[in-house]
């Protein structure tokens, strides 16, 4: 691997003033993961602050229901602040922390991300700063709201399509204005290297912790694990300590959006093709000369027209699968989960479950699956009300 | 040979750049012919991509108008053929990697040198991944630009040892854009650089006085200017030709 590649992808294709930057973060990084200090005061925070490990819920209704595969869900929704951004974040802000860095900047599309990176500034000392597309303001209000309560500075971003890439590209730019003092803390496995690295790597206590679970309650593996994918930071969390189980399948769900035959959605695998962008070679979304495509999503989290290098170099080494799922299809299972289990899940989650419930009904009763709730669903109550046509006021 | 080692023949290289499209291609033409005849030492043309992450603003929105006339890679190509008919001067690409990629190195490339372009700068390819681009590149006598930026620290001997054609110095953090104010040690920079290149070395982002470049020209070996020149025809528009043409020349003579 040079420059952080998985196969042909990831790379370091980002403007010369970065450069000495990400270099310094890739050393430094190295330090911190070999350092026992480090990692046991990232283990307190995790467990005594965000409240790890998370629990793994064994959805007997569900499974019942679909009559198929036993379902399992990785509730990462449990963790303080609502999602499993939070993982990430602790390890980050308390990298940046030592390294120095005064502030921490961020880009987010539902607002996750953003939430846990001012949560964690908050409570480690650091200023905060985060860039979200102006529709994303919009319909993720409350998030917006929740990171102000938290002392951090949201800007809305009114350039190109006003959504999550166009937060990265504006966060992108900050960065390289005051590199000295500020940290990127990259919200997914994406970017230059060594970001896909680090963020993988604080997210795979999802799948490590799932892992020894699943041994515990069934006395084997599951047949295959499931995580919604945009950038990809959940889905890569939940595959990596999975990767070498060969009988585990590995599935990511994109957002397909009206429908992969329309212009509408965001699935980057199944529609994209290879390119270069935001420091990475991967799969985007874009047209004949390589200009990015806007994306579409009911989903703010998954509305990315890339995907995390690593996953790319899965999907070509057919190690783990790719597969759309619709608004439609996102927004039932949303609904499906609610009224059966009493979990209101992100709607980012649910096109996992979407895609469960079409996978655990073929499988044998001795089979499990287990799902990654990456988030929990109080954001998109509003939106989903709105989808089915219901006026509500919050 | 390749043309760029012209560029800095006649006293301190004014570089001015334009995005390829913006209002429409035949504009980009004539604007180009005007800067020759104003006295640009050498022209950038900006290959526009949907998200430059480098730039400021003003080239973004250059940019996004390009694009919604209809500008493609092909149309870009056609024009620097038919321009080539009517001049000789220096002529370099800037653009992202992933509209090159996407047309395919080889084919970029050949394309390049059967239309008569002589360099390309991007700036989200650093010296770690030059090669990729550098190595097919060569095959075809285009030379790829390097740039240095105020960190680049350590960073600037190896760079500097290994550049062709010529070096585009950042002058200050951050994207491109007009700034009243250049902080940054710049002869320190530029003496590093002086001690391991042996090409010429070029300031950029921000400059847009006559008194900036001038000062600037004085420890470097030209000036590029770009926002300023599109804060020109995103104000005239197809009616920018005269105004692009005083300005450059003014420049010029800033250097002079």
């Amino acid at each position: 691997m040079s420059n952080g590649r998985f196969g042909e992808y990831g790379g370091q294709y980002i403007p010369e003033t970065l450069m000495n930057e990400i270099i310094n973060l890739e050393k430094q990084y190295e330090l911190f993961k070999q350092d026992p200090g480090f990692q046991s005061e990232l283990e307190d925070l995790l467990k005594n602050y965000a409240g790890r490990p998370s629990l793994l819920y064994y959805a007997k209704k569900m499974t019942k229901d679909l009559g198929g595969a036993k379902i399992y869900l990785k509730r990462e929704d449990l963790n303080h602040t609502g999602s499993h951004k939070i993982n990430n974040v602790l390890g980050q802000v308390l990298m940046a922390k030592k390294m120095g860095k005064t502030r921490v900047i961020a880009e987010t599309g539902a607002g996750q991300h953003g939430v846990a990176c001012a949560t964690a500034a908050a409570l480690l000392g650091l200023e905060c700063e985060i860039y979200m597309g102006k529709e994303d303001t919009d319909r993720q209000a409350l998030n917006v709201y929740r990171m102000e309560l938290l002392g951090a500075k949201v800007h809305a971003v009114t350039s190109g399509t006003q959504t999550l890439k166009d937060a990265v590209n504006e966060t992108m730019r900050e960065w390289a204005s005051r590199v000295y003092d500020t940290h990127y803390v990259l919200g997914s496995v994406m970017g230059p290297h060594p970001f896909p690295t680090i963020v993988r790597d604080f997210q795979a206590v999802i799948s490590k912790e799932a892992r020894e679970q699943i041994l515990k309650y069934e006395g084997k593996l599951p047949a295959a694990v499931l995580a919604c994918v945009g950038g990809g930071s959940n889905a890569m969390g939940m595959f990596y300590n999975f990767i070498d189980d060969k009988g585990v399948r590995l599935i990511g769900c994109e957002a397909a959006g009206l429908g992969i035959d329309t212009d509408k959605h965001a699935a980057t695998i199944t529609k994209g093709s290879h390119g270069v962008f935001h420091g990475m070679k991967s799969y985007f979304c874009q047209d004949a000369d390589g200009q990015i495509t806007p994306v579409y999503s009911i989903s703010a989290g998954l509305d990315y027209p890339g995907i995390g290098p690593e996953h790319a170099y899965l999907n070509d080494t057919k190690r783990a699968s790719y597969v759309p799922v619709t608004d439609e299809e996102a927004v039932e299972a949303f609904e499906y989960l609610a009224r059966t289990e009493g979990i209101i899940c992100a709607i980012e989650s649910a096109h996992a479950v979407a895609y469960a419930k079409k996978l655990a009904p073929a499988m044998d009763p001795g089979e499990s699956i287990i799902i990654c709730l990456s988030g929990r669903g109080d954001k998109d109550v509003a939106a989903i009300a709105r989808y089915r046509g219901v006026k509500i006021y919050e | 040979m390749n043309r760029i080692e012209k560029a800095f023949d006649h006293g301190k290289a004014f570089i001015p750049f334009i995005t390829a499209g913006d209002p429409c291609i035949d504009k980009t033409e004539e604007y180009i012919l005007e800067m020759e005849k104003a006295g640009a030492d050498l022209i950038e043309i900006g290959i526009p991509f949907s998200d430059p992450v480098a730039e400021g603003s003003v080239i973004q929105e250059a940019d996004i108008r390009a694009l919604a006339s209809g500008t493609t890679t092909d149309n870009i190509f056609d024009m620097v053929g038919s321009l080539r008919k009517k001049t000789d001067i220096p002529l370099i690409f800037m653009t992202y990697l992933n509209p090159v990629f996407h047309y395919g190195y080889e084919r970029f490339f050949q394309k390049c040198r059967e239309t008569g372009i002589d360099g390309i700068i991007i700036p989200d390819v650093p010296f770690e991944e030059k090669h990729e681009v550098q190595d097919i590149a060569v095959q075809y006598d285009i030379k790829v630009i390097s740039m240095i930026a105020p960190t680049s620290e350590d960073r600037i001997r190896s760079i500097a040892k290994e550049a062709e054609g010529f070096l585009y110095v950042v002058s200050s953090m951050g994207v491109t854009g007009v700034r009243n104010e250049i902080n940054t040690d710049l002869e320190s920079i530029l003496s590093q650089i002086k001690e391991a290149a042996d090409v010429p070395a070029a300031v950029g982002f921000g400059i847009n006085t006559p008194q900036q470049a001038a000062d600037i020209a004085r420890i470097s070996d030209g000036v590029i200017v770009g926002s300023a020149i599109i804060k020109i025809i995103a104000q005239y528009g197809k009616h920018a030709g005269p105004h692009i043409y005083t300005y450059v020349r003014m420049m010029k003579e800033a250097l002079m």
